[in-house]
């Protein structure tokens, strides 16, 4: 039990970093959402980051079935979910280990005694119980027997099952804090309504524990410090809070409309880049075809196949999937048809940790094909930004007549953001190399001069049949062609075409700083934790510090080498054993380059970084 | 779009101008003709016409074929043919493949295409070997049959195409010898009327590799006494004096003669090809005497472009969304100042 009974005035924070742990059956990733949309609406910036066991129903009370989802809510800008937490809430012991080393000393952690048994200590490998033994000394330490409240809660509700009591414990954990950071149940209770509305005894029982979680919290002054969170400042607008991989489905569906062609999807599914084809197969009013193959490598060419046929042909995997699929690419790169995969990257190699992130794909997506097989390759850098990215890799694909691989990753995919909503008439332009009147000079390959795209000249239109393929192809007619210096030609003109991509992506900007001693590096899914890194770097008075974070990758915008060029020392920071740094040694002769790698599943934590930083600048 | 041609094409018109590059003597020459010739009686334009193969000697079928077409990578073509015709079911989708590219590195996809019975065709060549690789043992090769990877004999025991095609759902099989254009023909047409996925197996000569593989059955001196060509309706019957004829015998078919034990040809089976129930359609294909072709079933069934375009348009018709930003609006969003 807690000592401290005063209430303490509320404290206006700018910044506030949860998460709730507890067995994947717990309900963790329902609260933790529940909570980051409720603080999204009351205006906050938020950034969350779940992080689940790749075990659907993971022997209970384990350590490796912890569940948890973190959320950073913010009155400033907020760009990464957060590392060191300012409240922990533990549902059970297992979860109470693996996640106390993230806790700020002297800050809260609010757990469930009654899952603190002899049994789920043991499986949490607990030799004491940490609530007796002294070793939560360093913390706030709230102990509510949740799971006999919630029981007490639901005594009079007619109806629920033993374990549909215990399993609605969680709204008792979210009462309380919301509770503790002022936030209204409204949100929740709405979510109730919606949800169960076939089942009125379940909105009952949820909206009754959620109240008793929040009155639990307020009236018997369990709560030791009071916080709220004033709202962000961010740009006028409407919003809504969205997740990665929705957030490229959405993109995808903005371009198809833009562009006027209709959407395809082949797939198969594959953690952590399954949710888009969810997302996709809903949208079959908007005329979208998802088909979900037997196989990778069929959903690829199903995809090249609708390509062919004239769709806006898009492909979504992870990386064993891309791997499978890298032949199909390789046809889809010489028939030289638009198509885009979106690669979700998980931690590799082979089946490696497909729950977690990781930024291992790059040189994968660059070069996993054989022959020379170049292609356009972009990667989001944010949730949000997931929208964006989709956007433009559909309009490069369609624009360049190219596969684009897209690149994002378990955490911006899962994370979630507020995102101020595109409309579709605000969107670029998305012009296509279509044909329709035949005329007798007319070649399968002969080649826009500005983009060097070719025609595409789909099936149903006279005149213009033809025939392409995986055999090298003669430059003009497209027909099989062994001819030594046709094959280099070729080779040129498909890189060359790439190549010519710069002269329609945007210029790098670096921000904080465009010259100076350090330059720090990203690319992709990295941007949060690197923009918060450099900017509390440079707060700290370090100056002259700047970020160049890429997100095109191939071709690399035209004024990378001058950027670079214009600080001494450049540290290239990547979830991987590194990867793009050496696109760029690769590049660019006689950069001052060093390197941060992490290859834990885990995005970058602030700390490390500025750890990192501090030792190349004195 | 139109469905009929308004021009009568001749086979000329589908003739590409590239050198066909088979070996002289190929059966493949024979199937060619016999499409460019097929194409003309079906009614399509030229422009619906799609062809797409995997890797092999079959495959280069396309190149040949004045019509739109893709020579694709090894074994996939009925992933790419399946995503032209969801992209647009208005063409008519042809998949051209052989025995290995469908049933050895294809696998997966031949068993599954069949499954979900999509409207396109495929027509495989089957020569029981390897020919573009020059000469080993195919998912078809005969157990103890020698080749450049079995140089003491094949110990891998073959896939009887229709037997795998109809254990996948296949709803329309037929088989055909290389080496007889006019039926070759008839098929192809009806396999171009039929709704749905069809599989035409043509057990074509290579005459490098395996020459001969099927002469004890397809040779015009012994066709007639070795093979029953089944057509629906009709009853059992074959043999050049059209005197023998297929009875159920417990579980298994057994051939009989007409005029002795009392048999007349009432008593033959009748062939039925649009039955659902595969029983006796599997028996067919297993035969070794008489070796069954024709059409061996035709089982009319719903398609899964019909499916999902029934499922589009009830979800469309109650669906609040029309464009993309009905639904980028939709539901819980904030306004901030």
């Amino acid at each position: 039990m807690v000592t401290d009974k005063k209430i303490k005035p509320i404290e206006v924070l700018e910044g506030v970093v949860i998460r709730f742990v507890g067995d994947s059956g717990d309900g963790m990733q329902l609260t933790g959402t529940q909570f980051s949309d409720t603080s999204a609406m009351f205006g906050n910036d938020i950034s969350t980051f779940p992080n689940y066991p790749a075990e659907i129903r993971a022997p209970k009370g384990s350590l490796y079935g912890v569940s948890g989802f973190q959320v950073h809510i913010g009155s400033l800008e907020v760009s990464t979910p957060g590392d060191d937490l300012d409240l922990l809430v533990a549902m059970n012991p297992a979860g109470l280990k693996t996640n106390l080393y993230a806790l700020k000393p002297g800050h809260t952690v609010i757990v469930d005694t009654d899952s603190f048994t002899k049994k789920n200590l043991e499986k949490a490998q607990y030799d004491a119980n940490p609530l007796e033994d002294g070793s939560l000394d360093n913390f706030r330490v709230i102990e509510v027997s949740m799971t006999s409240l919630t029981k007490e809660a639901l005594k009079d509700v007619d109806g629920l099952d033993n374990k549909s009591i215990t399993r609605s414990k969680n709204m008792f954990a979210l009462g309380m804090v919301y509770w503790m950071y002022h936030r209204e149940k409204d949100h929740t209770i709405e979510f109730f309504n919606k949800k169960f509305k076939t089942k009125p005894h379940l909105i009952e029982a949820n909206t009754k524990v959620l109240n008793a979680g929040y009155f639990f919290a307020e009236t018997l002054e369990l709560i030791p410090n009071s916080y709220t969170i004033s709202p962000a400042k961010m740009d006028a607008g409407t919003y809504r809070i969205i997740g990665g991989n929705t957030a490229t489905a959405w993109g995808l569906l903005a371009a198809a409309e833009k562009s006027g062609l209709e959407l395809y999807l082949g797939s198969y599914p594959i953690t952590p880049a399954t949710d888009i084809l969810h997302e996709l197969v809903k949208h079959k009013h908007f005329g979208v075809k998802a088909f979900q193959a037997e196989d990778e490598i069929a959903a690829i060419c199903s995809s090249i196949g609708a390509s062919f046929a004239g769709d806006l042909a898009v492909t979504t995997t992870s990386g064993p999937g891309l791997a499978l699929k890298g032949e199909a690419l390789g046809l889809a790169m010489i028939i030289e048809l638009p198509l885009v995969v979106v690669n979700v990257q998980r931690g590799g190699p082979s089946t490696g940790l497909p729950t977690k992130t990781e930024q291992s794909d790059l040189m994968q997506a660059m070069y996993g094909r054989n022959g020379e097989s170049p292609v356009v390759v972009i990667a989001a850098s944010t949730p949000a930004n997931c929208f964006n990215y989709a956007f433009e890799a559909a309009k490069l694909a369609v624009e360049h007549m190219t596969p684009v691989v897209l690149l994002t990753d378990g955490y911006i995919a899962n994370g979630s953001a507020p995102w101020k909503i595109l409309s579709v008439k605000d969107m670029p332009e998305i012009k296509n190399n279509k044909v329709t009147k035949f005329s007798e000079d007319w070649h399968p390959y002969t080649r826009h001069e500005e983009t060097l795209a070719r025609d595409w000249a789909i099936p149903g239109t006279p005149g213009f049949e033809h025939r392409v393929g995986g055999l090298e192809k003669d430059a003009i007619s497209g027909n099989v062609s062994y001819v030594p210096e046709n094959h280099e030609a070729m080779t040129m003109v498909r890189a060359e075409k790439i190549k010519k991509v710069q002269n329609y992506i945007p210029e790098l900007k670096t921000e904080f700083a465009e010259e100076g001693d350090l330059l720090v590096v990203g690319w992709g899914g990295t941007y949060g934790s690197l923009h918060s890194a450099v900017k509390q770097f440079n707060e700290e008075g370090y100056k002259n510090v700047g970020l160049a974070h890429f997100n095109y990758i191939n071709p690399l915008p035209k004024n990378t080498e001058e950027v670079l060029r214009k600080f001494k020392k450049i540290i290239v920071c990547e979830l991987n054993n590194g990867q793009f740094v050496n696109i760029l040694k690769m590049n660019f002769d006689g950069l001052d380059v060093y390197q941060h790698n992490k290859i834990q599943g885990l995005p970058f934590a602030n700390g490390e970084l500025i750890e990192q930083f501090k030792q190349l600048v004195k | 779009m139109e469905t009929t041609a308004e021009k009568k094409y001749t086979f000329k018109d589908f003739q590409s101008d590239q050198e066909v590059r088979w070996c002289p003597g190929c059966d493949d020459y024979v199937i060619l003709r016999s499409m460019q010739k097929a194409l003309p009686e079906m009614g399509v334009k030229k422009e619906d016409v799609v062809f797409i193969s995997g890797i092999g000697c079959s495959s280069r079928f396309p190149y040949y074929m004045n019509t739109y077409g893709m020579h694709s990578i090894h074994g996939r073509a009925p992933g790419i043919a399946s995503g032209v015709k969801l992209a647009n079911p208005d063409l008519s989708v042809w998949v051209v493949t052989g025995d290995g590219d469908s049933m050895a590195i294809g696998g997966n996809h031949f068993i599954h295409v069949l499954r979900r019975n999509i409207d396109l065709n495929i027509v495989m060549f089957n020569n029981e070997i390897y020919g573009l690789t020059k000469g080993q043992f195919s998912p078809t090769s005969l157990i103890g049959q020698k080749t450049k990877s079995s140089p003491y004999g094949n110990t891998q025991p073959p896939f009887t195409p229709g037997e795998l095609a109809l254990g996948a759902k296949a709803r329309f099989f037929a088989r055909i010898g290389g080496n007889v254009p006019k039926d070759i023909t008839k098929i192809l047409i009806e396999a171009h009327k039929f709704k749905g996925t069809s599989l035409l197996e043509v057990l074509q000569n290579c005459v490098i590799f395996n020459d001969g593989c099927y002469t004890n059955f397809t040779d015009k001196a012994v066709k007639e006494d070795k093979q029953i060509y089944l057509e629906h309706g009709k009853p059992m019957i074959f043999g050049k004096n059209r005197d023998k004829g297929l009875v159920l015998n417990g579980l298994k078919l057994e051939v009989v003669t007409i005029g002795e034990n009392g048999i007349t040809e009432e008593d033959l089976l009748v062939h039925n090809a649009k039955e659902k129930d595969p029983t006796m359609q599997q028996m067919l294909v297993r035969l070794d005497y008489p070796v069954a072709t024709g059409i061996i079933r035709s089982f009319d069934d719903v398609t899964l472009e019909e499916r999902e375009n029934a499922l589009t348009e009830q979800v469309k018709a109650n669906s609040k969304f029309t464009k993309a930003d009905d639904l980028f609006f939709a539901g819980e969003t904030y306004e901030v100042k």
